[in-house]
């Protein structure tokens, strides 16, 4: 796979651009409770039942840095490999908004929780380092809601005040297929630290895009334009795709980029102008004197870094060494947390090989089309375990295990039980197999005869007329064997 | 019997605690000065009813404990106080009923005490004379048209009045000691963590801290002692022991050694303040004190630096009254006019100016040269505190500049108004305890407060030194009732 080349520029009528993307991913934090009160975080819950009067801004109210939200930053920082700042501060981000009861947004500004780190992306041209520029702690605001009523808004204050992280990576992608590996990466990162569900339709994923373009082999940056709240991969890859079309047609006719910030039309695939920079609000960041400045201990990180779980890169690693195999299936299986648990638990009592195919292979496409994730699989990891077994042991052959695959996805049934159930197991009798052999070489005694002249291509018709006679349940390595023997 | 109103706290908790009077004869002896003390405009709201019932049901009790067992208490109207209107002196909160109570009003009421009022103060705590406020101006019992100072104004006021016999405030730059110094009574503002600020509105987080104002010293140790305590739902209070300084207090201050920084003698400064001063020198050498003359050097940039963070924090604590939760709102055509019709009809003028500097100083381009600059003078500020108090045990400076003044004096000349709070500001800036007790009269017949500042959470040195000041100073009330 090595020798595919990364190959995504814009083709301008004057040459070729390449497009330079940075991310701000918003991720809420995997918590009972918000970040500076005790309000539930429950998604979908019925509007303004999850306030608490720090939420709502009530005059005297004040915020209480809740430490597992603190902790749940530092395990997501150790799992970006980045520098853990022992001294940061929460500093206020000014502005007025209908959902921001306290008119301003407690966020990190110039000292986040967490500092430089990376992210190890996998790409068909090889792996990529993505540096991440910072991690930092913020509460989310609540939600506007504008449809409901023609002449009023409302405001749901439920999602004001939970905690989020924004991890904002610095400008190193180069293609909306990296951006689209890059989110997974973090996402698969943040669910095995379980520190952030990652889930992009409720809103726990969410993420600004600064996207500009530059001529292929130009040292310096263009200007950027920021892409604010695209809550999909592939919205994502549609605008930067869009931008950076249109800042290389601006270029190429001589025009200048506004340094601006954009909303992507989901419906016309365009972005348009939301403001610029002249219109950028003033947040008058200042240090919340509220909150003292958040002092850790280097015993606590010390602490967290050793609870902390096997990551997909470390566990890749394990599986290519002592699994034997390949970057590509290794890859495919710890992409997801629950793939790799699936497929731990497959292996524990079966072959290694045989499991990576019946997983990667076969359950995936069942998966695909019913539209499942792994921890809702139809079959569980055991069942799929002892198939595996009686193929490895002989009493199956790989075609019956199809069969019965098919069968196991009704109700997780037990393999064994189907294949008793059907009479399916594996004929693997010589002596019985004998008889059958030379019975239908006796039936076909010109076919013999073709054989032996040379017609050697017959011996597949024998074997087809074995498996017709055992419906399939015949071993194919006897059946050869036998065969050659008497065909001799 | 005299007038149970004319009594210190401490008498009238040792009364009830020995039966001599009832809670309910307590209570009506304050509502019915109250009553007749309207011209005073000390009350925005009184809760004279609920306090009699409290009063009632306290008498039903065989037994009894708590520092404060039965004492009716009227508070400043910045505390947040359950199913009561708290209004912060604005016409933005004017419909606010909270359903909380402020930590500091719930250890009162844990003491045994129970509301009788809420007193007038300064829009958000932000005057020095309590002209401000929206419910109008407070009189002075030293004389009708007199500021009793601010912001906690209308606590001054009613305590020297004897509305309520002990009261408590918030200081943010003095707005407990500058008062005090004013009407004659003792304030105190503890250090910066030793109260909640939980429930209280909100001025400058980094600065504000509730305390005691009363008539004596030793009313002042008690209520201190009853307010204080840490709260783990404020992030900035701070979990030391509080001390048991009513039974601690002692005039026996031999030896300390108290330092007397040349910087407060400000230019201009009237003659009788400096007298004032060196008399309680005198006091405190009397009692066996040892004087030192201290540097604090940079006491010359404390007011300036206070009128950039206080502001800032200000313009930030005051965006949640949009009319979009709570309080008032405007009607306007989108969001933005609704915001600017609210906020306009709201605030008052010195609201609206703080907040115009301090977003002012903490927008981009001017934020390292006001807001950040002022940070660090702040630290100078403190370290010039710190570094005094390596030689000395307290601090003794005057409390104010001036004696009270008349309403409408200062009211359109801001900066005037800000230098009353010249000697009070540093104190905050630092967080550190700091007294008023009140020492004399100018030629007026004013009254006038020294100040002892202390070490952080040494608040009881400071309480002791005022003590042996007092016992000196023999200051007695000496106004004749003209308000009713």
């Amino acid at each position: 796979m090595d020798e595919k080349k990364f190959n995504y520029f814009i083709d301008g009528e004057k040459g070729k651009w390449e497009v330079v993307i940075g991310l701000e991913v918003h991720a809420q934090i995997s918590s009972k409770s918000k970040l500076f009160s005790s309000s539930p975080t429950k998604f979908g819950a019925e509007s303004n039942t999850q306030v608490s009067l720090v939420d709502a801004a009530f005059p005297g109210m004040l915020p209480v840095i809740n430490q597992f939200c603190i902790e749940q930053s530092i395990k997501t920082g150790l799992g970006l490999k980045a520098k853990i700042n022992l001294n940061s501060v929460f500093d206020r981000k000014n502005y007025f908004y209908a959902d921001l009861p306290q008119g301003y947004q407690i966020s990190q500004y110039k000292n986040p929780i967490v500092g430089e780190g990376e992210v190890i992306l996998d790409m068909p041209y090889g792996t990529k380092k993505i540096g991440i520029e910072r991690l930092h702690l913020e509460q989310d605001a609540g939600k506007s809601i504008h449809d409901m009523d023609p002449d009023n808004s409302f405001v749901d204050l439920n999602r004001s005040g939970v905690a989020l992280m924004e991890i904002v990576s610095k400008p190193d992608l180069r293609s909306p297929e990296e951006v689209n590996s890059y989110i997974k990466k973090l996402r698969s990162i943040m669910r095995y630290l379980g520190t952030c569900d990652g889930n992009m339709q409720e809103g726990s994923l969410r993420a600004d895009v600064n996207v500009s373009v530059r001529k292929l082999g130009d040292k310096n940056f263009g200007t950027r334009c920021e892409i604010k709240n695209v809550n999909s991969i592939k919205f994502m890859q549609m605008a930067i795709e869009y931008e950076a079309k249109r800042q290389v047609e601006l270029l190429e006719s001589g025009k200048a980029i506004d340094q601006e910030t954009r909303l992507f039309d989901t419906k016309k695939n365009s972005t348009r102008s939301m403001r610029s920079k002249e219109d950028a609000h003033d947040y008058r960041y200042f240090p919340d004197p509220d909150l003292l400045p958040l002092k850790l201990d280097q015993s606590l990180v010390e602490k967290l870094k050793k609870e902390l779980p096997e990551l997909p890169d470390q566990k890749k690693e394990r599986f290519i060494k002592e699994h034997n195999l390949t970057s590509y299936d290794a890859n495919i299986l710890v992409s997801e947390k629950e793939v790799s648990d699936y497929y731990e638990e497959v292996i524990k009592k079966s072959n290694k090989k045989l499991a990576t195919n019946w997983i990667i292979v076969e359950l995936f496409a069942v998966l695909n089309k019913k539209n499942l994730s792994i921890s809702q699989s139809p079959i569980s990891a055991k069942n799929l375990s002892l198939l595996i077994n009686m193929i490895t042991s002989g009493e199956i052959s790989g075609k019956i295990a199809k069969d019965v695959f098919e069968k196991m996805q009704l109700n997780d049934q037990d393999p064994k039980k189907i294949v008793e159930k059907e009479g399916l197991k594996q004929q693997s009798d010589p002596k019985e197999l004998e008889k059958i052999i030379i019975n239908i070489l006796s039936k076909n005694q010109d076919k013999v005869k073709e054989y032996k002249s040379g017609k050697e291509k017959l011996f597949g018709y024998f074997v087809g007329e074995v498996m017709k006679a055992t419906r399939g349940k015949a071993n194919p390595q006897l059946v050869n064997d036998i065969l050659k023997n008497k065909l001799h | 019997m005299s007038n149970i109103s004319e009594l210190t706290l401490t008498k009238i908790v040792n009364g009830i605690k020995k039966k001599e009077f009832t809670s309910e004869e307590v209570t009506n002896s304050f509502i019915k000065n109250s009553q007749k003390s309207k011209k005073l405009n000390a009350y925005i709201t009184e809760c004279f009813d609920q306090a009699l019932k409290n009063a009632k049901n306290f008498d039903k009790k065989k037994f009894f404990n708590g520092l404060l067992p039965g004492i009716p208490i009227a508070v400043k109207d910045l505390f947040c106080t359950k199913n009561v209107k708290t209004t912060a002196g604005s016409k933005i909160l004017n419909n606010f009923i909270p359903t909380y109570e402020s930590t500091v009003t719930s250890n009162l009421w844990a003491q045994g005490a129970f509301l009788l009022g809420k007193l007038n103060c300064d829009e958000f705590a932000m005057g020095s004379s309590n002209e401000t406020s929206f419910f109008g101006n407070v009189n002075n019992p030293y004389g009708e048209k007199l500021v009793p100072g601010g912001s906690s104004g209308g606590s001054a006021s009613a305590l020297a009045a004897e509305l309520t016999p002990a009261t408590i405030g918030t200081d943010t730059g003095g707005s407990i000691r500058q008062p005090a110094s004013f009407t004659g009574t003792v304030g105190l503002k503890p250090t910066y963590g030793r109260c909640s600020r939980w429930g209280i509105v909100a001025f400058a987080s980094s600065l504000d801290q509730a305390g005691p104002m009363t008539k004596n010293v030793e009313d002042c140790a008690l209520l201190l002692e009853a307010m204080s305590g840490y709260d783990s739902k404020d992030s900035t209070s701070i979990d030391i022991k509080v001390d048991n300084y009513s039974s601690k207090l002692t005039e026996k201050v031999k030896g300390l050694k108290i330092g007397i920084p040349k910087e407060y003698r400000v230019e201009n400064m009237p003659k009788e303040i400096e007298d004032i001063w060196k008399k309680g020198i005198d006091y405190l050498k009397d009692a066996g004190a040892i004087i030192k003359n201290i540097s604090l050097p940079h006491t010359m940039y404390a007011l300036p630096t206070y009128y950039i963070v206080a502001p800032a924090e200000a313009s930030s604590n005051l965006a949640r009254y949009d009319g979009v939760k709570y309080g008032h709102r405007a009607q306007g055509k989108n969001l933005i006019e609704m915001y600017e019709n609210t906020r306009s009809e709201g605030f008052g003028d010195e609201v609206k100016r703080r907040i115009l500097i301090g977003t002012y100083v903490l927008s981009s381009g001017y934020y390292d040269a006001y807001y950040l600059k002022a940070q660090k003078v702040r630290r100078l500020i403190k370290n010039d505190f710190d570094k005094a108090f390596g030689d000395v045990d307290a601090i003794l400076t005057p409390s104010t500049p001036s004696s009270a003044f008349k309403i409408g004096d200062k009211s359109n000349d801001p900066v005037s108004m800000y230098l009353n709070d010249i000697f009070t500001v540093p104190v905050n800036l630092s967080g550190l305890p700091a007294i008023s007790v009140p020492a004399g009269y100018d030629k007026n017949n004013l009254p006038l407060g020294l100040q002892l500042i202390g070490k952080a959470f040494d608040e009881q040195t400071i309480l002791n030194l005022s003590l042996a000041i007092e016992k000196r100073a023999d200051f007695k009330k000496n106004f004749k009732v003209w308000w009713s």
